[in-house]
């Protein structure tokens, strides 16, 4: 059983054959876009600046990878120390999600080599994205740091410098929720700009409280979910003491979800009853708004707390893969279903297949990542060099 | 009356302070009242759909030929929108079947506190003491946040360069005022549709035409307040501006003032997380601290009890063994005396 998946003679498998298509169709995709601009692979338009790049790949992407800051706060701030098996894997997620945001932004920014600027040449500090911009940058040195510890034990004879980085660990930890707080809240805060584009369903004051509060299941909704695939494909890499507080874990993230899903419900609620907005419910709109927030967070809500006192593991792992999609259909109605609600439909976006081809590239990218890192470095176990650290 | 004069002051003291303050958090408030701003009045009830305006653009900032001829109105048969090589346009309506069409040229509006110089994140935008707002290619980095947040859908970009995309977008002729020129466009209207001035006084015309003939115009200036007011301003006539294209619902709040409580809480998260947080995990580990040293006192006093129960045991149990040992002493002792006493006895006897 242990080394089937690393040792298995072919290389044709059908995850690789698959893999490959994408990779090759994701670099033809790549050089079109930066040999004839953006233009050739989009249907971006002066109506439509921001497709599925900003929605799916910024917003989804950071919204999912918040598995970081929830599990080490649980572990290191609150005290769960039986989660600690589980905050490795959700760093590497976090810091590989973070690290695809970045890498994917490059598509979609007309000239990437200035990426820096706003940060280290001129500053634009009225602006929402600059903040959103400093934070994931800062973040993102923050998970490497979070994460060099495990590539340090991987190639050895760095003691001294894991050694300190162990020692970083609450700092980087409360830095890291600090930081969180802010980018994920201000990817909201992006649309308060545009009262008079997004569909007032969407649109509220609230925007960047809801966008904070979602990151907060959606990132643990993805911890059970990638646990649960993970313990497919990965079992044999596991020890002990993942296995032990993986349960504990799923069952402990399921029960914080529901209440958290619970008071993002009341905050949606909320923002339609300040307004008197109640009467858009009774429209199309209406009705896809009521698809999600019924279908996508009073469902999957209401499945994580059943399963949690009925202590029904697979009621909870359907429930977070649902939650997922849920945050992702969200992200997708501020960024593009319910935004430029009134133009004409002939002037609204869909993606070109040069648009899904990149996201998909930058998912596929990830995956391989992943695989190799969790084949290789100690993150489903503790490196038998350092079984006495408490990290 | 007095009193009602007092109170009408203090709340407008409270209005003026109150966006004073949110417009300053996000630090654009140098834009507003600049003294000198020029701005150009549209009067929709002039405008007959020329595109003289068009061409002038066109020819001023040296923008690439349009396929069709600035002299074929056939263009004007569909609804455009400006793009990257085109900064204005003059879309025809028809608000009343029957009646006239009515014409309305779109472009840049210039506003007081821009949507688009606010959200950009290296401040390539700027709002110029004459009152245009000017970008600055040399440090755009291409994200296009300027095009999601403008509520007149006017910024545009390149899509089709690789190398060097711009966001492309009305100057209102910036280096020709500082010419002390007019803009293009301005300059080149047959029916003076389109007038040139400082904000203010463009704003006494404007309410003076809408004064002077009542019932032709709607009664409104378009532009005075929308999204904290522009440097473009509009008039139209009658039944409404929705009827020529424009929203009428954008609002008051000016882009700053929509996004200044967001940022205002940036330090606000800054501080207080940290303190929060660092208390928690002070929490967390002084229950850990007490719960061991609990768990320690407990071993230690159940080690204790146990200890003296197994002394007092043994000391029993030697106390017992001694009494045993002694009496099989005596016993010894007195078989041993007795075998003598036996011994001597049959001795004697021998």
């Amino acid at each position: 059983m242990s080394t089937e998946h690393t040792k298995s003679g072919t290389l044709f498998t059908p995850w690789n054959i698959l893999a490959g298509i994408i990779l090759a169709a994701g670099v033809v995709a790549t050089i079109m876009r930066f040999t004839m601009g953006i233009g050739s692979v989009t249907n971006l338009s002066d109506n439509n600046p921001w497709g599925i790049w900003i929605g799916f790949d910024l917003l989804c992407g950071v919204a999912l990878a918040a598995g970081g800051y929830t599990t080490s706060a649980a572990c290191y701030i609150f005290g769960f120390k039986r989660f600690h098996g589980a905050v490795r894997p959700a760093i590497l997620t976090a810091f590989l999600g973070y690290a695809l945001v970045v890498f994917a932004l490059n598509y979609d920014v007309g000239r990437p080599w200035r990426l820096p600027y706003p940060i280290f040449y001129q500053q634009g500090t009225t602006s929402i994205l600059f903040e959103v911009g400093l934070c994931v940058f800062i973040y993102l040195t923050v998970l490497f740091l979070e994460y060099l510890p495990v590539a340090l034990e991987w190639k050895r004879g760095f003691d001294k410098y894991r050694g300190i980085l162990i020692k970083l660990t609450m700092g980087l930890t409360i830095f890291g929720v600090i930081l969180s707080t802010l980018h994920q809240s201000s990817l909201g805060a992006l649309y308060l700009i545009v009262p008079s584009k997004l569909h007032p369903l969407w649109y509220t004051p609230y925007l960047p409280v809801m966008f904070f509060m979602s990151s907060m299941f959606a990132g643990m909704s993805m911890v059970i979910t990638e646990g649960t695939i993970s313990h497919k494909y990965f079992h044999h890499k596991m020890d002990g003491e993942y296995n032990e507080g993986y349960l504990d874990l799923q069952f402990a993230f399921a029960k914080a979800s529901a209440w958290v899903m619970a008071g993002y419900l009341a905050m949606k609620v909320l923002g339609l009853a300040m307004d008197n907005r109640w009467p858009y419910l009774f429209t199309g709109y209406g009705a896809w708004w009521l698809f999600e927030v019924v279908g996508f967070v009073v469902l999957p809500c209401y499945c994580y707390a059943v399963g949690y006192r009925d202590r029904n593991i697979g009621l909870v792992r359907v429930a977070a893969p649902w939650t997922v999609i849920g945050i992702m259909l969200n992200r997708f109605d501020v960024s593009l279903i319910a935004f430029n609600w009134q133009l004409p439909s002939a002037d609204r976006y869909f993606p070109s297949i040069g648009e899904i081809t990149i996201s998909l590239f930058v998912i596929t990218l990830g995956i391989i990542a992943f695989r190799f890192i969790v084949t290789r470095m100690p993150i489903f176990y503790v490196h038998p060099a350092y079984k006495d650290s408490s990290h | 009356m007095k009193r009602r004069h007092f109170l009408g002051l203090l709340g407008a003291a409270g209005v003026t302070m109150g966006t004073g303050v949110s417009a300053q958090a996000a630090s654009s408030a140098d834009v507003k009242g600049l003294p000198n701003a020029g701005g150009v009045l549209f009067d929709a009830t002039r405008c007959i759909g020329c595109r003289k305006c068009e061409a002038a653009c066109n020819q001023v900032n040296e923008l690439p030929k349009p396929a069709k001829a600035f002299d074929d109105l056939s263009v004007l048969d569909t609804i455009r929108r400006t793009d990257a090589k085109t900064y204005t346009i003059v879309n025809k309506y028809v608000p009343e079947a029957g009646k006239p069409p009515v014409f309305r040229k779109s472009q840049c509006n210039h506003c007081m506190e821009p949507a688009c110089a606010s959200a950009c994140f290296v401040a390539a935008f700027k709002k110029t003491e004459t009152g245009a707002v000017v970008y600055d290619e040399s440090v755009c980095v291409g994200c296009r946040y300027c095009m999601v947040a403008c509520p007149f859908n006017i910024p545009t970009y390149e899509y089709d360069k690789a190398f060097t995309p711009r966001v492309m977008k009305c100057t209102m002729c910036y280096p020709r005022l500082l010419e002390g020129k007019l803009p293009g466009c301005v300059e080149a209207c047959p029916k003076e549709a389109l007038l040139f001035g400082k904000r203010r006084e463009l704003l006494n015309i404007a309410w003076d035409r809408i004064g002077g003939t009542p019932g032709r115009y709607v009664e409104h200036v378009y532009g005075e307040r929308e999204m904290g007011g522009t440097s473009w301003l509009y008039i139209a006539p009658k039944p409404s501006f929705a009827a020529i294209g424009m929203d009428e619902n954008l609002g008051t709040a000016s882009a700053p003032e929509l996004t200044s409580g967001a940022l205002a809480a940036v330090p606000a998260v800054a501080g207080i997380w940290p303190v929060l947080l660092t208390g928690l995990y002070a929490i967390t580990k002084r229950k850990d601290k007490i719960a061991e040293a609990e768990k320690q006192a407990a071993v230690a006093a159940a080690i204790a009890t146990a200890s003296a129960d197994a002394a007092a045991k043994l000391s029993e149990e030697l106390a017992k063994a001694e009494v045993a040992n002694k009496r099989r002493i005596e016993v010894e002792v007195t078989k041993a005396l007795e075998a003598a006493a036996k011994a001597a006895e049959e001795g004697e006897d021998a």
